[in-house]
């Protein structure tokens, strides 16, 4: 199974990423590097195997719904790229208009 | 012996008998730096000033006769990748390059209840992605055995830092292999934990059921010592462990009589280095003329753990990676019109080929049409390679086996994705099963180091600690300081 040129694009879309044209053919062959070798999995009969997410024996966790202390709103804005009025601020999120 | 080739635990003796102070300890690794960095390139940040505050409070409880603990005053490098209030984590990444932590990362916080000294942040492969320390942003890193060679990845620059004595210990994080591959191809001492053994807390994501915090050192007791340090439940991290940890320093005792290593042999197949190969079955032999019994073993699913590990883990950093869109921290691209336009412009700016492949991959692996194919598939083989080692685990204690099928390879020679994922073939079904594992050097091959992995149960670190510590303190192998390029032996 081959992924096309096209599909690395819409993947790239859904990733929020754009490949440049230049290196779409390197990622594209990348890709099916990656994923011919991964094919060897299906060499395996798991039809009886359950899957494992992760290894710890615990479900959910759970701890007392008690209020701890969290960040200013100073820190929390600290690394804030823009901000305004005490909170993030962003470029539109309707078509038009900058920041 | 220079200072800064010593141990930590014989640099913490000299504090405590007062020989030296942490300060002039400090100064010392300061110096080392100055002198070596611009060949090695271990570090993205240096905290020199805060180091020497932290050692001139060391030095003062000393000075008022107070107890200290093992690591206090020491020197040690910590990963790009764990945040430390105040200082910048950049995980080697574009994207994170102005990010300054506003809070500690758990182990940080631990170390830190220890008096521990942090003199800088070490270099890595972006976002932990990679085992060559060459996708970082910033610099490349060299092995300090030969200066043309990756120290290994992708706390590559963890690694070299201790081997070439820029600091007495580090931290790192391994994911496929991360802390044993670079300990492997520096001839330090790398542990990777049990996985929910060390809070991930403040560990910037990678592949969350994989990813976990570890010691890099100059030998086996130092790295339980960092181990006692930074183990542990932790309340913000819900997959760490609700067990109190042992005191890890109760495993270094040389006696491994009737310990039953196992010996998987598809760890002895191709693409495996002969000299390696020949360096392993050596350091066996020694565990065996030790007294431990040596068990022929076979893990069948081996050959699939590489494919299963490049899905399972682009389909968890692809989650993990969608945090940074340029909203509330890190970089954020200039002059866009809209939010979709920032969000895709400050992450296609911000990250590098490596991490937008492995993004996309994961994208692909859980997108509809493709996930029963290949997640949920990769998924049920994970479960097939923990099957295979809890059939060993019964019959013997321990694994031992290559870290690494080749030592360090020279820089800028590993172009194709492919076959840098296959460096890590024997150290990614231990992350796959949350097991602790090992790499202690016992050897070399052309004046490079070559790595023993010792792989354990989930939550016997003592059994690995306790093979590693009687298999070093005979063979010796931690005693040689690498010669910064200088290759001989």
């Amino acid at each position: 199974m081959k992924v096309s040129a096209q599909e690395v694009q819409y993947i790239a879309k859904l990733a929020r990423l754009e490949i440049p044209e230049e290196d779409l053919a390197l990622f594209v062959r990348q890709f099916n590097d990656i994923l011919g070798y991964a094919g060897m999995l299906g060499k395996l009969d798991t039809e009886k195997v359950e899957p494992t997410a992760q290894v710890l024996p615990y479900g959910n966790v759970m701890r007392e719904d008690a209020a701890g202390t969290p960040l200013t709103q100073e820190e929390a804005l600290s690394n804030a790229p823009a901000q305004k009025d005490g909170g993030y601020l962003v470029a539109r999120v309707m078509e038009g208009g900058g920041v | 012996m220079a200072l800064y080739n010593l141990p930590a635990h014989e640099l913490g003796n000299k504090l405590r008998k007062k020989e030296v102070s942490s300060v002039e300890l400090t100064r010392g690794f300061l110096n080392r730096i100055a002198e070596v960095e611009p060949e090695i390139g271990a570090f993205v940040t240096l905290c020199g000033e805060t180091a020497l505050e932290s050692a001139a409070l060391v030095d003062a409880k000393i000075g008022r006769g107070e107890p200290i603990a093992p690591l206090a005053g020491i020197a040690g490098a910590i990963k790009d990748i764990l945040c430390i209030k105040g200082v910048k984590t950049t995980c080697s990444s574009h994207i994170l390059d102005n990010f300054i932590a506003p809070y500690d990362a758990t182990v940080i916080a631990k170390l830190k209840q220890n008096d521990a000294v942090f003199i800088g942040k070490a270099n890595m492969d972006e976002f932990a992605m990679g085992s060559t320390t060459e996708t970082s942003y910033f610099k490349k890193t060299k092995n300090p055995w030969a200066l043309d060679c990756t120290p290994g990845g992708s706390s590559g620059g963890s690694a070299a830092s201790v081997a070439a004595g820029e600091a007495a210990w580090s931290l790192g994080s391994d994911t496929g292999g991360s802390i044993r591959q670079p300990a492997s191809f520096t001839g330090t001492v790398g542990l990777k934990p049990t996985y929910g053994r060390v809070s991930r807390y403040g560990c910037v994501a990678f592949a969350s059921s994989l990813d976990q915090v570890g010691p890099i050192t100059r030998d086996v007791t130092d790295c339980a010592l960092v181990l006692n340090a930074i183990s542990g439940h932790c309340e913000h991290d819900s997959t760490s462990y609700n067990l109190a940890a042992p005191d890890f320093t109760k495993a270094l005792t040389p006696d491994i009589k009737g310990m039953k290593i196992g010996v998987p042999k598809e760890y002895f197949g191709a693409g495996l280095d002969k000299m390696v190969e020949e360096k392993v079955r050596g350091a066996i032999k020694h565990l065996s003329g030790l007294g431990a019994e040596i068990v022929d073993v076979s893990l069948p699913h081996t050959e699939y753990a590489v494919a299963t590990y490049y899905i399972i883990a682009p389909a968890e950093a692809s989650a993990n990676l969608a945090r940074f869109d340029g909203v509330k921290y890190g970089y954020r691209a200039p002059g866009c019109r809209n939010l979709i336009e920032m969000t895709v412009k400050t992450r296609t700016q911000g990250f590098g080929n490596e991490v937008k492949r492995r993004i996309m991959l994961g994208t692909y692996v859980l997108s509809s049409g493709y996930y029963d194919a290949y997640y949920n598939k990769a998924m049920k083989v994970r479960t097939l390679i923990i099957e295979d080692f809890k059939k060993v685990f019964g019959k013997v204690d321990i694994l031992a086996c290559p870290t690494a099928p080749t030592t360090a390879l020279p820089l800028g020679s590993m172009l194709d994705p492919l076959s840098i994922y296959m460096l890590d073939v024997y150290t990614i079904p231990v992350n796959m099963a949350g097991l602790p594992g090992i790499s202690l050097p016992c050897g070399f091959s052309g004046g490079k180091p070559v790595g023993l992995q010792l792989i354990g149960r989930a939550l016997d670190e003592m059994s690995v600690l306790r093979a590693a510590y009687t298999y070093e303190q005979s063979a010796g192998f931690h005693k040689t300081a690498a010669p910064l390029g200088g290759v001989s032996a």
